[in-house]
């Protein structure tokens, strides 16, 4: 698609929006420590980015990239020289002269235009215009794509010599106001048809910037100066693009002017809003009037690289050092990190006075040509390792293996570890350390004294004076008019306060959207919440609670630019929610000349109509005066509600004073805090902080919770404000987390939310830039609402006052209360037409379904069908049996499910043709095997989730489809928890845990923080099971479309998009209600992206999440899917009655529970679900007959046949727009395919296994031994994998005996080396290896050692990458070296021995064992259930180390344990030579009190339960034996 | 909410009757006072599930908030309970002796246990609130000088006048009997409904605000037109008193009676004279057949048990109800099987034999000295095909009962006819008045209908239903909008 604006990217259009495009990559550099120049380093790191290939991905066409480039130090020579050709000028000595590679319009005269408003600009900004040279390019030898060439800009190079009097920084900073300047005008010129096509690379006197929409490959090919030999530099800097979409576009490519970026910025949009709104306060001698030439400080059409960079600049440029505002904008995590020194930690605090992190995944690399460093982001979520060389060079990467170097050469191995920076200066020759070079900045100010002398605690504010007093004569109408209901207190607060946590439910969310019901409804309940998936991870909240911070510091901000003790005067928030004495304090607080003022935010009852805009008016007028009267905090108070006020919405309130106060640059000037009768639930927390709110007084909260105590409903002695604030807490940090945002500084204002059904008069006034895709309801229907709740407590007639709170059975079902798509007449008809195949009763179900979702409930209820005017006959149209070989079930995992609910939806499935589903529990292998009926119990679906529950080489063999789920509806972006009571001992043996010992599923899968790591994984599964299809599950949410994109360009061969309805078995209410979004959106936008992108053709796509009748699949195919899953209704069909109660383990009919009792009450049978989806294929059928259409796979992507309902006539419902849900898929050319008619190309006859397969032949037929050694690089990647896949497809589980094939490698190993290895398989390698060693271990064994020559010390080095040993179920691994962030996260049964880890070592272990000869990172043992871990503890820090929270530390003294950890030392030794291991062996008494036994103190009790059971069984046995057994009474 | 685990246990316990011998010697009440720790158990067995059949179209007809009140007695909150009770039943007192229970039909525990105990609980809270003095007149803080006229005062007429007062209109309720509560007054036997516990709710009613006006026979003794002309509306409720009658010969022989003039005349005499004044029917001494099988049919046997008849005969048109439920009579659906009623166990007791005798037609009445002496019957059978089932008579199966009392408890056809011709309301088809459920309003401007004088003959609490929502329709017409709630209809902000 090309648009007019050139800049590749296509407008908004259906359900598209550019804005949501993500990218992700590769990134590294090359540079010689000493600053020597060559022109080595170039075809270094160019090497470094081909062999990175892998990471970055191509579109439709295989020639074009998504993006590549490259930074150097400006190449003084190569440019004199060229100069001198082109315009026979002499250049000025280095650093008088700047060059630029500069992007211009194609058009000549556009092109002139441009260059002419430079000429200009630089004469204004007192530059010397040198010349332009037009950069030579040689588009035939690199190969380059047609869409990439379409957009292609014309390439020019700029030259700038320094004005008079300019040098040095100073130069730099009029370069940067001249490309500020001229981009400003030029892009934004609307007479300019080609404006966007301008763009200025870079314009330095250090560096230089090559970059195109290219891939790694073409880049030096296409940009032939950096063939010259006399090109020299000491630095490059090299970028591999993975975009989500194929849109071309040039600009976007990397490296950015002074870093690239392997990541994602998570809080983006509230780092914009924020800097936007410094402009206010933002002031520089240094640039004095020609400040505002840098506004907008971030540029506009930006990804979030680009924006990270334009804030990096705009530090950099006003006096900062590049290492200082990194540490400014990416902090380690200090705020709960006991052992970071002191002015450290206040250097860190003080700055969050300034500035919010940028926070997300995030590898990032930066250069201004004097210093080159990295930095990981707090949670060093992205792999980044480095060699540095005898030879004075430094190699920094994604990965190792990526620049060819002897090993005799390598000085040291090392890697970014989280929070860290890595920095090279030039000028003094040297690598300068993290703490060497945080130290020196800690110490720059006495920054501990500033925050001492000057921040203000809010124990200093609280008042003196008692707070309002509970007052229990209003408090019923009060709570009646801010909507509480019955519900509220049972389901939301007084659970609160009785688990500290966010209640938990289950089942989905199947009541009506907020904007089609017919009831009032919260303002909060028209928001869903986004969440991570694929571009970057969720976060354990729980788990990883190190880097988790709700601190934060409020009130006036002062110049960014500067740096003063007066910055640090700002009032500190542990926590946002306000007690009544803490709001009190603020209120009445007149320290250090700090005021506050109270703005009333409810509006008079006698002017009810049109009341609330002018309320809203009005608040923000007063605001925003406040600011101009010097008050440096806000209260929005709604205390004054009452039978004549009736308050604004605090959201609206909130939203709009916020947003009011951004645009006028004015926010940083004034704290907000509410005091509302309104919020009380997480979700309404979460919005107003993410809208801008900087504390919270719940007020009616607390009441309502006295009035339960003083009930009895609470413990007497509960401290409520406490727990309830605890309860808050946990639940905030979750929903951040769900987005990947460590810290609520920047989830504040992030407006991480897509609202549903609220029209742009509303988002523009007091959510902006939130998107709100359907329209919906305006101010004038939000105000009905607010005055029909008023009118609840309120009434006009006193007669009409009702005693207590209203129960509209939201949560749970009531009589005439909110709709329910599963209410009692659908879930009886359902059963009645599934039990007995009863058509009349399926009609009636259908027909009350689908007449239900007309009148109250679903998107799809909204539209309906054109019919044909030409029908086709009945018995023309595709049979039933055909259709219902494109349903499947959902996942739902044995151990949510009872094993007979579990097999007969199996063999139901596999009766019709189907798939059923694993879910995440794994599967016994018995149900491999047919049962003698020829029913089949097998899941043709294996799920691979996060937690990867008996995820061995078996399972994965044994599939159909290997489905990789990333988000689940009910709880996106969250992970799950099995409680101890479900494990019983067959779930536990399918899962490789310990009965009773409950289990964890991380939210993020551990090997997937990017779209690459998707990628790699499905060349993993697709590798472990060659013949099975690949899908990979999405949530639709705002944005899945591009997703889905990328999804296909990392090869997926199906998608699916699961809706917000989906159930589940346990998950906060918080996520049931509010997160995600329906179905018919999230595939709609998948289907339109898809086809736009030409990737449409090359996957399955399904959608799945509360359909339930031939209508909804009808729907369902029309806007774009094939394929159609259900959940809920097969389980309804097998006697399900939604109790409700799964997470509780008591579901009264045995489906949703392990209670052997209770299973006896599974009344379902496998016809039940086959009647059932065969009636819905005969609805689907006669639907289609009306449609005229004959084959069901001519109804995907058709949205033309459907239309919105004639006469909505709703209240609410009028508003809405179904035009983007309906628009058209865009193709890019006539031709296009609409559903998926290729295969992907995994490019599995690469795979070096194919070798080991050929070479092992006689292994896998006979069992024979086999031995060979190979050579080896890091494009080898999931070696291992197909191999152990043609093993046990021969001969099962059980693999091969012992040792039966072994290959050795030398050299770097690609990801994933020894993935899923089966039993009997040894892999050896010397050399080092990537990231994901042993992931999945089946069985096998692996052996890693670093080169024979290597002359570096192993135990200090790096060997092995991130997340190694990930779900192993079982096997060996010795590593004779350290292992980098999360070594063993997941294992369930391998045993390990390595000499070293970082971060998150045994993360969520579950059995198996791990020794650890050396130091361990932060965080050891986080969430680790099972298992033992042995770590050698030689300078006593373990303990600080360790998150003790489910382990226990020991001495090693059981005689068993001593065996068991000898028996590994002395193998390690054996196999690596390791120098600790002899070390430790030769003196073992000794070493032995040295190790610390991590002990899981569930998994101990377990032990210690099942040993004294054993003991008693063999006392009672010995008992029997010697005659003394006396029978006990039945 | 209430315990999670609660159903696996605690077994079923119903609150027993008094031994059956023992109970047939008087007219008092057949129940038993609950044990607290009993009722508590039961309560801990409902399940709050998350949809709760028990609310639902087929559970109770005026949405009792069964799963609150349920873990309220479980946690022994018994003032909380009675007021969730109060908000959606008026007269739990009532319901709680006489209903069926369709909620425990449709409880969805009965899909594999024996489902709660939800109507022995409702009994327990509101007797316990009448115990405690919990239960108070409800005097409406203001009056809106509304007039309304009910007519009837069963249990459709009192829930309506009784929802009318609270939302403050001035409600009289004329009854053409000489006391009030029609068939909860004269239609179920003082041994299953007290008339002291109809009193009690009379009074308080009354002392509510509530007029009555008793022997006021509408149509007749009263002139229609007026009354309407007097009041801003009009409510009929006054029920479905036309009794299905046997036109087969002998049919006028003395000792032939329909059920209801034979129930009547016991309570009032019970009442009047505690049976002294002999203005009944007794069945002392006779053998009695009782023609049909429904829960009035029953009510006749326990009475002539308790007169001391000395044989019983009840004869059921359809078919034995199986033990379990059909294949076509699924949860959540009124469970059709064979129940084993108070007057039935008596029976049993008595005479050592169920007195039930199915699938029997009555062919005609035998004459012995100008009264009855026998019933013939003949067996049938029910073939079901296409269509409503067809009976069959079975060749040979002829037989004769001995009979001096028989007593026709098979059901009413719908209202008298007089007082829809003095005011003029249209008729259904099955002679009901005509007024939509919701709305409640007949052909006539101001004249509403509920109760089974609409809908046809039907449960106590089905009435109540009525009641209730015409309440809200009369509220509607006289105020222009109304916040009364109305079951199945509205939320109205009272639930919970």
């Amino acid at each position: 698609m090309r648009n007019t604006n050139n800049t590749g990217l296509p407008p908004a259009q259906g359900l598209y929006r550019p804005e949501f495009e993500h990218d992700s990559c590769g990134v590294g550099f090359v540079a010689n420590i000493k600053g020597k120049r060559s022109h080595q380093i170039i075809l270094d790191a160019d090497h470094l980015l081909c062999r990175m290939d892998h990471r970055g991905a191509r579109g439709a066409e295989p020639n074009t990239g998504d993006g590549a480039g490259m930074l150097t130090a400006l190449p003084h020579e190569f440019l004199a020289k060229v100069a001198m050709q082109e315009f026979g000028a002499t250049l000025p000595p280095p650093g008088k002269f700047a060059a630029g590679i500069v992007f211009l319009p194609q058009d000549p005269a556009e092109r002139e235009r441009c260059k002419k408003v430079v000429a200009e600009i630089c004469a204004e900004t007192k530059q010397t215009l040198v010349g332009w040279r037009v950069v030579p390019i040689n588009v035939a030898a690199a190969d380059v794509g047609n869409s990439a060439l379409d957009a292609a800009p014309f390439i020019e190079q700029l030259f700038v010599a320094a004005g008079p009097g300019f040098e040095g920084d100073a130069f730099e900073r009029a370069l940067y106001v001249l490309r500020k300047r001229a981009s400003h005008r030029l892009r934004g010129d609307k007479t300019l048809a080609e404006a966007k096509q301008f763009y200025v690379c870079s314009l330095s006197s250090k560096i230089v910037i090559y970059k195109g929409m290219l891939t790694p490959g073409q880049l030096l090919q296409f940009y032939t100066d950096l063939q010259d030999p006399d090109y020299t530099t000491h630095l490059a800097m090299v970028h591999s693009r993975f975009s989500t979409n194929t849109f071309p576009s040039w600009d976007r490519a990397q490296p950015n002017r002074f870093m690239a970026h392997n990541g994602e910025i998570n809080t983006l949009r509230g780092n914009e809003s924020w800097m936007r709104a410094r402009q206010g306060v933002v002031a520089s001698d240094l640039y004095g009037d020609s400040m505002r030439d840098l506004f907008p400080i971030g540029e506009p059409d930006c990804s979030d690289s680009g924006v990270f960079d334009n804030v990096l600049e705009f530090l950099l440029m006003s006096g900062r050092t590049l290492q200082e505002s990194i540490m400014m904008m990416v902090p380690e995590a200090w705020q709960k990190n006991d052992l970071m020194p002191e002015n450290k930690r206040a250097f860190y605090e003080y700055h969050s006075c300034l500035m919010e992190p940028w926070d997300g995944p995030a590898s990032i690399a930066f250069t201004d040509g004097k210093y080159i460093g990295a930095v990981l982001d707090r949670n060093g979520l992205r792999p980044s390792r480095y060699y540095l060389t005898t030879d004075d060079r430094v190699i920094m990467a994604s990965e190792v293996g990526v620049v060819p170097i002897d090993p005799a050469h390598v000085k040291a191995k090392g890697r970014l570890e989280p929070g860290r920076m890595f920095l090279i200066d030039f000028e003094r020759g040297r690598l300068v350390p993290d703490d060497e070079l945080k130290n020196e900045y800690a110490n720059r100010r006495p920054y501990a004294e500033w925050l001492e002398a000057n921040r203000i605690a809010l124990r200093d504010v609280t008042s003196a004076r008692p707070a309002p007093e509970i007052d229990g004569a209003t408090l019923l109408p009060r709570m009646q008019a801010f909507g509480y209901t019955s519900e509220t207190l049972q389901f939301m607060l007084q659970p609160m306060v009785k688990e500290h946590r966010d209640p938990v439910g289950s089942m989905g969310n199947d009541s009506a959207l907020a904007v089609l019901s017919d009831k009032p409804r919260m303002l909060y309940d028209y928001f869903r919440q986004l969440f991570a998936q694929v571009t970057n991870p969720p976060i354990d909240s729980i788990r990883e609670e190190v880097i988790m911070s709700l601190e934060c510091y409020i009130g006036p901000e002062h110049n960014l630019l500067e740096t003063t003790p007066k910055h640090a005067e700002r009032l500190r928030l542990r926590q946002p929610i306000l007690t009544n004495e803490e709001l009190d304090g603020i209120k009445s607080m007149n320290q250090r000349g700090w005021r506050t003022l109270t703005v009333d935010i409810t509006f008079p009852a006698s002017e009810a109509k049109g009341g609330l805009k002018r309320a809203i008016d009005r608040i923000c007028a007063e605001a925003e005066s406040a600011i101009d009267e010097g008050y440096t905090m806000l209260v929005l108070s709604d205390r004054a509600i009452g039978p004549d006020r009736i308050p604004v919405s605090a959201l609206l309130a909130c939203g709009a004073v916020h947003h009011h106060l951004v645009s006028r640059a004015k926010r940083t000037r004034i704290g907000i805090v509410l005091e509302t009768g309104e919020a009380r639930e997480v979700h309404h927390h979460c919005l107003l902080v993410g809208y801008g709110a900087d504390g919270i007084n719940p007020y009616l909260a607390f009441e309502a919770l006295a009035q339960s105590r003083d009930a009895g409903l609470l413990d007497a002695n509960t401290d409520l404000v406490g727990d309830y604030r605890q309860a808050v807490a946990k639940g905030m940090l979750k929903v951040m987390a769900k987005m990947g945002i460590s810290t609520l500084q920047s989830y504040k204002g992030g407006q991480i939310f897509e609202a549903l059904g609220l029209a742009s008069d509303v988002i523009d006034r007091c959510f902006r830039g939130t998107v709100s895709r359907l329209q919906g309801v305006n101010f004038s229907v939000l105000e009905q609402e607010t005055l029909r709740r008023h009118a609840l407590g309120y009434p006009v007639d006193p007669l009409d006052k009702l005693p207590s709170l209203p129960n509209p059975g939201e949560f749970h079902w009531r009589s005439a209360g909110e709709k329910h798509a599963w209410d009692p007449q659908a879930i009886f008809s359902l059963q009645v037409a599934a039990r007995r195949g009863d058509r009349n009763a399926y009609r009636q179900f259908a027909a009350h379904i689908n007449e239900e979702a007309r009148k109250n409930g679903a998107l799809r209820g909204l539209l309906e069908f054109r019919t044909s005017a030409n029908p086709a006959e009945l018995d023309d149209v595709e049979p039933a049996s055909e259709i219902v070989k494109r349903f499947v079930t959902g996942a739902m995992s044995f151990g949510s499910l009872s094993a007979e609910a579990h097999e007969t939806l199996a063999v139901a499935m596999n009766r019709i043709g189907g798939k059923s589903n694993t879910g995440e529990g794994g599967e016994d292998p018995a149900r491999f095997v047919p049962l003698p009926n020829g029913d089949s119990r097998r899941s043709a679906i294996k799920q691979v989730a996060s937690g990867r529950f008996g995820v061995t080489i078996a399972y994965l063999a044994n599939a159909d489809e290997l489905q990789i789920k990333m988000a689940q509806g009910a709880k996106p972006g969250e992970g799950g928890e099995l409680p101890g009571k479900k494990v019983d001992d067959n779930i536990a043996r399918i899962r490789y845990s310990t009965p009773g010992v409950g289990l964890i599923s991380p939210p993020p899968h551990h090997d997937i923080y990017s779209i690459e790591d998707l990628a790699q994984l499905i060349h993993d599964l697709k590798n472990a099971n060659p013949v099975a299809r690949v899908s990979v599950k999405l949530v639709s949410e705002v944005g899945v479309g591009t997703i889905a994109a990328g999804v296909v360009k990392a090869h997926a061969d199906h998608v699916l998009i699961s809706g917000d309805n989906g159930g589940t078995g346990a998950s906060p209410l918080t996520s049931i209600k509010h997160a995600g979004l329906p179905w018919e959106l999230g595939l709609a936008e998948t289907h339109q992206t898809l086809v736009m992108n030409d990737l449409r053709s090359r996957a399955v796509v399904q959608t799945d999440g509360g359909l339930k009748t031939g209508r909804d699949v009808v729907i369902a195919a029309l806007l774009g899917a094939e394929e159609m899953g259900f959940s809920t209704a097969p389980l309804i069909a097998l006697g399900c009655i939604m109790m409700r109660k799964c997470h509780l383990n008591t579901c009264p009919v045995g489906v949703a529970t392990q209670d052997p009792v209770l299973r006896k009450k599974f009344a379902g049978q496998p016809e039940h679900v086959v009647n059932y989806l065969f009636m819905v294929a005969e609805e689907a059928r006669e639907i289609m007959a009306s449609l005229g259409i004959r084959r069901f796979i001519d109804l995907v992507g058709r949205v033309e046949l459907l239309q919105p309902r004639a006469a909505i006539n709703h209240w609410k419902a009028d508003g809405l727009d179904l035009t983007p849900l309906l628009t058209p898929a865009p193709k890019p050319r006539p031709d296009t395919d609409v559903y998926c008619t290729k295969q992907q190309d995994h490019r599995l006859n690469l795979a070096l296994d194919n070798k080991l397969i050929a070479l092992a032949k006689k292994s896998i037929q006979q069992r024979k031994k086999t031995r060979a050694e190979l050579d080896i690089s890091n494009t080898n990647r999931t070696v291992g994998a197909m191999l152990s896949y043609e093993v046990v497809k021969k001969w099962g589980a059980d693999a091969l005996p012992y040792d039966t094939v072994r290959f050795k490698f030398n050299g770097t190993a690609g990801q994933s080396f020894g993935a899923f290895l089966a039993k009997g398989i040894t892999l050896e390698l010397e050399g080092d290896s990537n990231d994901y060693v042993g992931k999945g271990l089946s069985g096998g064994r692996i052996i890693i050692y670093p080169p024979a020559e290597a002359t570096f010390t192993a135990e200090d080095n790096v060997l092995i990458g991130n997340v190694a040993l990930y779900g192993a179920t079982s096997g060996r691994a010795f590593f004779r070296g350290r292992a980098a962030e999360r070594f063993c996260v997941r294992n369930s049964g391998a045993k390990a021995v390595v000499e070293g880890v970082g971060d998150h070592g045994c993360e969520y272990m579950t059995g198996g064992r791990a020794v650890i000869l050396g130091p361990t990172g932060l965080n050891f043992a986080a969430g680790m259930s099972g298992g033992v871990a042995y770590v050698l503890d030689v300078n006593k820090e373990f303990a600080s180390k360790c998150n003790t929270g489910t382990v226990d530390l020991e001495a090693i003294e059981e005689d068993e344990d001593i065996v068991e950890l000898r028996e590994m030392i002395e193998l390690h030794l054996e196999y690596t030579r390791s120098a600790v291991a002899a070390r430790i062996l030769d003196d073992w008494p000794s070493s032995l009190k040295e190790f610390v036994k991590v002990m899981p103190t569930d998994y101990k009790r377990v032990l210690t339960e099942r040993k004294r059971h054993d003991e008693e069984m063999e006392q009672t046995l010995r008992d029997d034996e010697t005659g003394t057994f006396v029978a006990h009474g039945r | 909410m209430g315990k999670p685990t609660g159903f696996m246990e605690y077994p079923k316990k119903s609150v027993p009757y008094r031994d059956s011998a023992e109970r047939t010697r008087d007219f008092g009440e057949i129940f038993t006072p609950p044990d607290e720790q009993h009722l508590r158990n039961q309560g801990a067995r409902c399940m709050d599930c998350g949809v709760p059949f028990c609310q639902s179209d087929n559970g109770c007809p005026i949405d009792n908030l069964i799963p609150e009140w349920n873990d309220l007695v479980y946690q022994g909150r018994w003032r909380d309970a009675l007021d969730r009770l109060h908000k959606t039943n008026n007269f739990p007192e009532f319901t709680g002796r006489t209903c069926p229970a369709p909620c425990e039909g449709a409880c969805v525990l009965g899909i594999t246990d024996p489902a709660v105990t939800i109507k022995n609980i409702e009994n327990a809270i509101i007797d316990r609130g009448f115990a405690q003095g919990w239960v108070t007149p409800q005097i409406p803080a203001a009056r809106t000088g509304k007039r309304v006229a009910i007519i009837g005062s069963g249990p459709a007429g009192l829930a309506a006048a009784d929802q009318l007062n609270k939302a403050g209109h001035t409600a009289t309720v004329y009854e053409r009997a000489d006391r009030i509560g029609g068939l909860l007054m004269y239609g179920i036997p003082n041994m299953k409904l007290d008339k002291q516990v109809v009193n009690r709710r009379v009074d308080l009613l009354r002392a509510s605000g509530i007029e009555f006006v008793v022997n006021a026979d509408v149509g007749r003794n009263v002139d229609a037109a007026k009354l309407r002309a007097e009041h801003d509306a009009v409510l009929l409720a006054t029920g479905a008193t036309t009794p299905r009658d046997l036109k087969i010969p002998g049919r006028d022989l003395p000792g032939v009676h329909f059920a209801m003039e034979f129930l009547a005349a016991n309570t009032r005499s019970l009442l009047d004279s505690n049976l002294a004044d002999g203005k009944y029917i007794s069945a002392k001494g006779k053998r009695v057949v009782v023609i049909g099988g429904g829960d009035t049919g029953a009510d006749c046997i326990g009475t002539a048990l308790r007169h001391g008849c000395t044989s019983l005969v009840n004869l059921e048109l359809l078919d034995e109800p199986p033990a379990k439920r059909a294949h076509d009579n699924p949860w959540p659906l009124w469970p059709k099987i064979l129940r084993t009623d108070y007057a039935h166990e008596e029976s049993i007791t008595r005479f050592g034999a169920d007195p039930r005798n199915y699938a029997v037609v009555s062919k005609d009445f035998g004459d012995g000295g100008g009264k009855v002496a026998s019933v013939k019957i003949v067996r049938i059978e029910w073939q079901r095909g296409e269509g409503p089932p067809k009976m069959i008579e079975l060749p040979a199966t002829a037989e004769t009962l001995e009979a001096d009392l028989v007593l026709l408890a098979m059901g009413f056809l719908g209202p008298e006819a007089y007082l829809s011709q003095a005011l003029g309301v249209e008729l259904d088809p099955r002679s009901n008045y005509k007024a939509e459920h919701g709305r409640f309003a007949t052909s006539q401007k101001g004249v509403f209908a509920a109760g089974d004088c609409r809908r046809g003959q039907s449960l106590v609490v089905w009435a109540i239903n009525e009641g209730r929502g015409a309440a809200r329709a009369v509220d509607e017409f006289l105020m222009g909008s109304s916040l009364l709630p109305a079951p199945k209809l509205t939320m109205g902000g009272t639930t919970g």
